[in-house]
């Protein structure tokens, strides 16, 4: 996964939660340009813990002059979030991943539905410059809670197509009424909880919506869990993943070569053999098949855990 | 007559199963000849896949108009060939809205044509389902001339635009809704290898 | 760096020849003495100095003929270049790839000027000079795919990334080994290898190839080798026109095989592209007769066993086995037995 050092340039409040991050070029040079939904990887050197977060680009996908993340302060979560929120200066260099896209537009769409909950904005917010240009119909819904709390409000164009539902106005979405009515052709496009996911999932399929019109990117941070010991079948070290540690970060501490790419269970990059196993395998992963996660032959490193006596992996 | 069960091929060659009803989704239905069984088949198994169907059929010398009218379908047009029933379908399906199925029945060239004609108004492939019923024909495209023989039920057989003698392939283009015709002489010209019937 | 540019045909007289440079920098695909078919994918980074290995998209000295041999089989079938509607912003960003590499690999032969959107391109050896409007169709003659690809070498598919899969939905295909872009545009990766021997058995070979495919990044292209024999150094040899170079494969006689009988070679390349997020697929071909090859001891040597121990499956799908034994039986003369190196490279 190619990299380079980016200077932050500035950084601005979205929300009392919500902070909006914008890299360039220490050299001014033109950073890769990307499509909409894409995201990047953001190394955080915390201490003696090196941090790699994926945060969607919320900035125009043909503008190379910088890239822009909004980053939603966890104060339960691992610390990616705090760091970014209490140790990032304007000034600073930070590694920054090329940019990569799991959550594109379908390009053949005659229309584009948006779904969009709490922070889930984030990759709309390119997508949606996207869409603009191709000149075709869309629609993006935005529930949050409160409109204190609708951190991308001020970076979304004032236009009719845009449908801001703030629950405690008394505003909810309703998905039935979205997912009735749309044209053929269209394609809808979920990021957000994965109650709400769950709940376009399930509304579309009952009004007979085929699978291949939604698209849906969630937010999956690595859970923590009891630590776990793994043993590295090729030199037979052991190591141990720690609570808050995902494996695929405790193999990347040990300097146990392993390739990755979203590190949030979706893109298959990481997935590792399972030479043995005596004990259940978590997984939390959105790749492996149901077929491959009940036999146990395969981990996803940055999302999955491990219960058990002993796991061996193929690395 | 019975759904066809076609051997395994490669996997460009399009697999066709049994109907599955989608409840009282809004659906479009189009079938040819024989492949009204299949709608009425579906019916039987739930009533409710006609209320909110249009229904197209084409009966091809059977007689199962009536049968499929008296299914109480919510529209139901019966024209007297695919070509006729061409832009009522197309208009159909591009006035369709998300959730509408599209439900297939018939020969392969009526199911590779009216799927090629639903996909480039960009109905989605997932919505579409298909039974074969019927002549195992094929419908080929010439791979030299482009133009479309229908009904080929022999392996080789002679285009009917530009005359080369063609073999068949099982290489299938969903776009376009019909298999491969190559030249099967060309590096022998003259030398054509025994007629065999196509089997499915 | 001046490339002396051949002036030759690659149909009817066949007039096509390699000089000694030609020879020597030809992408020999066998690194060992037998072949199977695999992924064999590496990075397209670097590789000798003078090879095809270490440029984007290599220039050689087939440049203007060859695209002078595209522009009849385009004149005569236009259905070669296509492009269906949702890949326009694809054939851009191919487009700057191309231009952008041409320009720095090559900067005697192309230059590119770039003032904002406003771009200036030269193609000296085309004689071609443009001025147009990035992103803006109406500035240039066709489409941005085609009028790039009319100036760069080899084939090129447009693979669109959506469902978990790649989908071939634009292409400029006159050089191809025996396949149709007008009817196998729209299928996806699994589908337009249905053909392909032993799919069906290594179902696994490909299903890891299209995943290691689907992870593509930006910036770091990879590359692999792929290989058929063909009769004459013809380039168009599209199923569209078979039933006129077929005949030709039964002129091959022991007297003239070593000329007539030639190894083509694929240089397959693979480009993640920025805007649009598709993957740009060049598929550079390259000919060298069996009477060249030989030339090189190792490659005579090599080439030999490799034929003469094929899986007859597979010499079937190369298309070449109504003149295997002619084939092998010359190359026959020139393998003394002797060890030959591991890799590609002459010694």
């Amino acid at each position: 996964m190619s990299s380079q050092m980016l200077r932050v340039t500035e950084i601005s409040s979205l929300s009392p939660l919500v902070k909006l991050f914008r890299f360039e070029h220490p050299d001014g040079t033109s950073l890769p340009l990307f499509s909409g939904g894409a995201h990047v990887v953001v190394e955080m050197p915390d201490g003696e813990l090196l941090r790699r977060n994926a945060y969607s680009l919320v900035s125009d996908p043909l503008e190379g002059a910088g890239y822009e993340i909004a980053v939603r302060r966890e104060d339960t979560g691992r610390g990616g979030s705090l760091y970014m929120h209490s140790k990032v200066a304007v000034g600073d260099m930070l590694r920054v991943s090329m940019p990569l896209n799991l959550f594109s537009l379908d390009l053949r769409a005659r229309k584009h539905v948006l779904i969009a909950g709490g922070i889930g904005i984030t990759p709309f917010l390119s997508q949606l410059k996207q869409i603009l240009r191709l000149q075709v119909p869309f629609e993006l819904h935005y529930a949050a809670r409160s409109s204190a709390e609708a951190a991308g409000l001020g970076l979304l164009p004032d236009l009719p197509q845009v449908h801001v539902h703030i629950s405690d106005q008394g505003n909810r979405m309703d998905l039935g009424a979205i997912l009735s009515g749309q044209p053929v052709g269209t394609h809808v496009y979920t990021c957000g909880p994965e109650g709400l996911i769950a709940s376009v999932d399930d509304t579309a399929a009952r009004l007979g919506w085929p699978e291949s019109a939604l698209h849906s990117e969630a937010f999956l941070a690595p859970p923590p869990g009891a630590p776990f010991d793994v043993t590295i079948a090729s030199t037979g070290q052991k190591i141990t993943v720690g609570p808050h540690q995902s494996l695929l970060e405790a193999l990347e501490a040990a300097q146990v070569d392993i390739d990755w790419s979203c590190r949030g269970g979706a893109c298959g990059r990481c997935e590792t053999e399972v030479s043995s196993c005596h004990g259940r395998i978590e997984h939390h992963d959105h790749w492996l098949s149901d077929d491959e996660k009940s036999a146990q032959q395969k981990i996803m490193p940055c999302v999955s855990r491990f219960v058990g006596q002993e796991i061996t992996i193929d690395r | 007559m019975p759904r066809t069960e076609f051997s395994p091929s490669i996997s460009s060659r399009p697999v066709y199963g049994a109907l599955t009803s989608h409840g009282a989704s809004p659906a479009i239905m189009l079938a040819e000849g024989p492949g009204a069984e299949a709608l009425i088949e579906l019916a039987g198994r739930d009533a409710s896949v006609m209320d909110r169907a249009h229904v197209i059929f084409v009966p091809a010398g059977t007689g199962f108009g009536d049968t499929l009218r008296a299914l109480n379908p919510k529209l139901y047009h019966e024209a007297p060939s695919m070509a006729a029933a061409s832009e009522r379908f197309t208009k159909a399906l591009t006035d369709a809205l998300m959730g509408t199925r599209l439900y297939l029945a018939g020969t392969e060239g009526l199911i590779g044509q009216a799927s090629a004609q639903a996909l480039a108004v960009g109905f989605p492939a997932g919505a579409i389902q298909s039974e074969h019923r019927g002549s195992i024909a094929r419908l080929m495209q010439c791979v030299h001339c482009k133009g479309m023989t229908d009904n080929v039920t022999t392996d080789p057989f002679i285009c009917s635009h530009c005359g080369l003698t063609l073999f068949v392939r099982d290489h299938f283009s969903r776009r376009l809704g019909a298999f491969q015709g190559v030249c099967v002489d060309a590096e022998t010209p003259g030398i054509i290898p025994e007629t065999q019937e196509i089997q499915p | 760096m001046t490339i002396q540019f051949n002036d030759e045909t690659f149909r009817d007289d066949y007039t096509f020849f390699n000089t000694p440079q030609g020879i020597r920098r030809f992408p020999f695909p066998f690194d060992q003495d037998s072949y199977m078919y695999s992924v064999n994918l590496e990075p397209h980074d670097k590789g000798p100095e003078g090879t095809p290995f270490n440029v984007r998209f290599d220039v050689d000295e087939h440049y203007v003929s060859e695209m002078r041999d595209r522009d009849i089989t385009l004149t005569e079938d236009p259905l070669r270049c296509q492009s269906l509607p949702h890949m326009e912003l694809a054939g851009w960003d191919l487009l700057e790839l191309i231009m952008t590499s041409k320009a720095k690999d090559y900067p005697d032969l192309f230059e590119l000027h770039q003032d904002g959107d406003r771009w200036h391109w030269i193609n000296k050896p085309l004689e071609i000079e443009q001025r147009f409007t990035f992103l803006d169709p109406t500035t240039l003659p066709c489409g941005p795919m085609e009028y790039i690809t009319r100036q760069a070498q080899g084939d090129f598919a447009l693979l669109d990334q959506r469902e978990g899969n790649l989908w071939m939905d634009a292409g400029m295909v006159t050089s191809q080994a025996d396949w149709s872009l007008d009817f196998d545009i729209g299928m996806n990766f699994l589908e337009w290898h249905a053909p392909v021997p032993g799919q069906a058995h290594d179902a696994k070979v490909f299903e890891r190839a299209l995943k290691f495919l689907l992870n593509l990044q930006q910036g770091a292209p990879t590359r692999r080798l792929n290989w058929t024999m063909t009769v004459n150094p013809r380039l168009d040899t599209s199923p569209e026109n078979y039933h006129k170079w077929g005949p030709e494969k039964r002129t091959v006689t022991p007297d003239n095989v070593g000329e007539k009988q030639y190894l083509r070679v694929e240089l397959q390349t693979l480009w993640r592209l920025p805007r649009s997020n598709a993957v740009a697929f060049p598929i550079r071909c390259y000919l060298l007769s069996l009477e060249d090859i030989v030339t090189v001891p190792k490659w005579g040597r090599r080439l030999h066993r490799v034929l003469r121990d094929l899986p007859d499956e597979l010499a079937e799908y190369k298309g070449f086995t109504v003149n295997r034994p002619m084939i092998v039986d010359y190359l026959a003369q020139f393998d003394d037995g002797a060890e030959t190196s591991p890799g590609i490279f002459p010694d």
